[in-house]
């Protein structure tokens, strides 16, 4: 060992030192959207952006229990237990597709409140539509047909 | 022509979709599982009678067996249980208990007290072994093939007549499938 490798090492040191002190800081500042997102007392995930995301996907979600309850309303156990399996895959950095697709593997398309539009359920989603025409066009035949009637104010037609 | 056949024709369409929805032996509650023809999730639990002992449905590989989802809340698991005790008594298939969203004890004397128709009772403790099959109530009872593959599920008691209706002629046609 040579002398003065020590004295050369501490400044080497301190420097880093500095180094690693400002990007503790840093991260200080920045690590409150770093750090893996937690949910606080009330049960609310304290990033609100995946808050929102978590309370979107939920009420898509239906509880199979009480069919008619999202898994956002429904108090049942299984309500619980799939909203824990939803915030824990948003935690892990999954797509709402791939929560989705997770959901109706398990459970089928019925879990969704809001399918999405396939083939399959082309009809579902048409369905509005095709009564919507079927409307129109019976009113149309209805008015269609009035306008042929003579009007009640008008004198009838023909030798009175 | 028109005037008569569209009200006829509307009748008998809502005539079809009274009878079927009106239908007494159609449960509004029992769902088509998507995972019918899918590999059986798996089931890597502690047994309920003894913490220390694990089941798991991997053990089962090259065997028919039925897996049946109940728990100590469930009225209509008990129903099902005396029935399960005599399937059981016929050896037919091995039957995995999956107790779900209960507690140990409650589940360990309700066997000790009822009799335990399982060859082994896997205890679920978060539901979710349970969401991986997707399993939303009990009693839910499925059939695993040979080849792992959940061939039919069944929500609801399973009764004589539905035993032997639905469950045996599956379980001869996957052995006949597997041999």
């Amino acid at each position: 060992m040579k002398p003065g490798w020590r004295v050369k090492t501490t400044r080497r040191v301190t420097v880093k030192l500095w180094l690693l002190l400002l990007m503790v800081s840093l991260c200080a500042v920045t690590g409150a959207r770093a750090a893996p997102a937690l949910v606080d007392a009330n049960g609310q995930i304290e990033d609100p952006a995946l808050q929102a995301r978590f309370e979107r996907i939920v009420k898509d979600l239906r509880c199979l229990v009480c069919q008619n309850e999202s898994i956002a309303d429904s108090n049942v156990e299984l309500a619980s237990d799939l909203r824990r399996q939803v915030r824990e895959m948003l935690f892990d950095g999954k797509s709402d597709d791939a929560i989705f697709d997770y959901m109706t593997d398990r459970y089928g398309e019925f879990v969704r409140f809001n399918p999405p539009l396939k083939r399959k359920t082309l009809l579902i989603w048409g369905a509005p539509f095709i009564v919507l025409l079927l409307g129109v066009g019976i009113i149309f035949r209805i008015v269609r047909g009035r306008s042929r009637m003579p009007l009640d104010d008008e004198p009838a037609a023909g030798p009175v | 022509m028109w005037k008569f056949l569209l009200p006829f024709a509307a009748f008998v369409v809502l005539a079809v979709l009274f009878a079927a929805g009106l239908n007494p032996n159609r449960d509004i509650h029992a769902l088509p599982s998507p995972l019918i023809g899918k590999a059986a999730p798996s089931i890597a639990l502690t047994d309920v009678m003894d913490p220390n002992r694990r089941v798991n449905n991997a053990d089962y590989k090259g065997q028919v067996y039925v897996v049946n989802v109940w728990g100590t809340w469930c009225h209509a698991c008990r129903e099902e249980q005396e029935e399960l005790l005599t399937i059981a008594q016929q050896k037919v298939v091995p039957i995995i208990g999956l107790v779900y969203q209960d507690e140990r004890d409650r589940a360990k004397q309700w066997l000790q007290q009822l009799g335990n128709p399982y060859t082994a009772v896997a205890f679920d403790n978060d539901g979710r072994t349970a969401i991986n099959w997707g399993v939303y109530g009990a009693p839910e009872t499925f059939l695993v093939d040979g080849q792992g593959r959940i061939v039919y599920k069944f929500v609801s008691p399973i009764t004589t007549e539905v035993w032997q209706r639905e469950f045996l002629p599956r379980i001869a046609a996957a052995r006949r499938a597997g041999a």
